[in-house]
């Protein structure tokens, strides 16, 4: 059974394409990805994200509960307000799902989830919850959007109650305030800077057309795959699943692994696995010449196959495809990928290609 | 205007025939990014294929509509895919060929059959 989410008939009215994601009738783009992609880089540009898994962790025994799930340490987190990203792991450091985790109060966790992985992810974290003084809440009666770019908030501030205008101008980048019964965090999945906002349902679409009128720009799924990898931000279920772990995915950085005795979900098989060295490593690669790169294209080095591409697409900003590959550690800074039986060469460099709008 | 059941259009009234993709299949590619296109003088057959234009969610095959040679090529769409989404049966023409069969053009469809294919697509 397909679902709308609360802003569908807005999606109709800005002439949305609707592509079936996971479950939901999603805007694929409104026009042009390009454009999309475009504005978000250089203005603002605004995404549905209703979609996505909103539950709250309660309760005194939250803080110890999330310690145990997740490769992330939310100790780390130091005030109210304050959020990470993190690896959610199974016990041989496979990876379930990666989330934020915003610390609204010490007894207060917000998680958002991916939609994709919410059918065993919460049940999963419904069982791990036992023993622990915690519930979990799913909040399906808010709705989620995202504006993102150098003038996202700027251009949002002014559409704000005064009391949440002046708590919104407050956040650092990674920081959460709720005011009233809205919750706004600045964070987001493009590389700029830019709010992820949760709020009631019968409040978005009122508040997705003053940012319209405000002239912020609607983009579709297509946009937000291209403004992603350019930023080096992983998609879970083609870039990392339950068959790779964190060490394999570039996403060592999400682990925190002391103190010892926290002994979170995985942690042991993580060790082990480090300890006995990691054989893949995730990496960046460009195409200088025509042609896209695709999942599951293969990555060569002197005709020999030495891994995959996991995503690949054409980046707006650099005006060439770009990709990201799990290959052989050994890999240098040249390679081939097979595309429709060609092998055209590529560069290897760091998973990650556009920082603060600009090409790395 | 005839048309081809993979979604090319031939511009009849011109010698060469002038051929593109259709506004149609450009709405279905999505954003333009590569085109390739076959070298002058290429001697074709119907339904060999000619070129590819890549979007950025998938690469496509184009195919020759008629029998004869590759005379022209759009090079302005080589450096501007997007002529092709704002206006692919216009400024958006790929390639233009010299018939060596002028029966191949009556096997064309015309705008009316064209518009019956898109209909029974959906």
């Amino acid at each position: 059974m397909i679902e709308n989410t609360p802003l569908h008939a807005a999606h109709l009215a800005s002439n949305a394409k609707i592509v079936a994601f996971h479950g939901w009738n999603m805007p694929l783009h409104y026009g042009s990805q390009i454009k999309e992609h475009e504005t978000v880089r250089t203005q603002a540009g605004m995404f549905d994200v209703s979609h996505m898994t909103v539950i709250d962790i309660l309760g005194a025994g939250g803080r110890q509960f999330l310690r145990k799930l997740i490769t992330n340490d939310v100790d780390k987190l130091k005030h109210v307000g304050r959020a990470l990203y993190t690896c959610l792991c199974n016990e041989h450091g496979g990876i379930l799902d990666d989330l934020i985790v915003y610390q609204r109060s010490p007894d207060n966790y917000r998680l958002i989830l991916n939609s994709s992985t919410r059918a065993h992810v919460l049940p999963w974290i419904h069982e791990k919850s036992a023993g622990f003084s915690t519930g979990i809440q799913e909040r399906h009666e808010l709705a989620m959007l995202a504006v993102q770019g150098p003038e996202a908030i700027s251009r949002t501030l002014p559409l704000l109650t005064p009391a949440q205008a002046d708590a919104v101008s407050t956040l650092a980048p990674f920081e959460c305030v709720d005011v009233d019964d809205w919750f706004f965090a600045r964070t987001g999945y493009t590389g700029e800077d830019g709010l992820e906002i949760v709020l009631p349902e019968d409040a978005i679409t009122p508040f997705w057309n003053q940012l319209l009128d405000a002239g912020i720009t609607p983009c579709g799924l297509a946009a937000r795959d291209t403004l992603r990898l350019e930023a080096g931000l992983l998609l879970y279920g083609q870039d990392m699943d339950e068959t790779t772990t964190p060490l394999h995915s570039g996403l060592s950085w999400t682990i925190a692994w002391e103190p010892h005795d926290r002994d979170f979900i995985g942690m042991t098989a993580l060790l082990s696995q480090k300890h006995h060295g990691v054989e893949q490593k995730f990496v960046g690669l460009k195409l200088n010449e025509p042609g896209i790169m695709r999942t599951g294209q293969a990555v060569l080095v002197d005709g020999h196959p030495v891994g995959l591409i996991t995503s690949g697409t054409y980046s707006p900003t650099l005006q060439c495809s770009i990709a990201l590959a799990r290959v052989s550690k050994k890999i240098g800074h040249d390679a081939h990928v097979e595309i429709r039986g060609k092998h055209l060469p590529v560069t290897v460099g760091k998973p990650r290609f556009v920082k603060h709008g600009a090409p790395i | 205007m005839k048309f081809t059941s993979t979604h090319e259009w031939v511009n009849t009234s011109e010698t060469p025939v002038v051929i593109g993709i259709t506004h149609h299949a450009q709405s279905l590619l999505g954003d333009l990014v590569f085109i390739e296109l076959p070298e002058l003088g290429k001697e074709v057959k119907t339904g060999d294929e000619l070129g590819v234009i890549e979007s950025v969610k998938a690469a496509s095959d184009f195919y020759a509509p008629i029998r004869g040679t590759v005379i022209a090529i759009n090079e302005a769409v080589k450096a501007n895919p997007e002529l092709v989404n704002n206006d692919a049966e216009g400024a958006g023409w790929l390639l233009k060929i010299q018939a060596s069969h002028p029966d191949d053009l009556e096997a064309l469809l015309d705008a009316t059959q064209y518009e019956k294919i898109i209909a029974e697509e959906h």
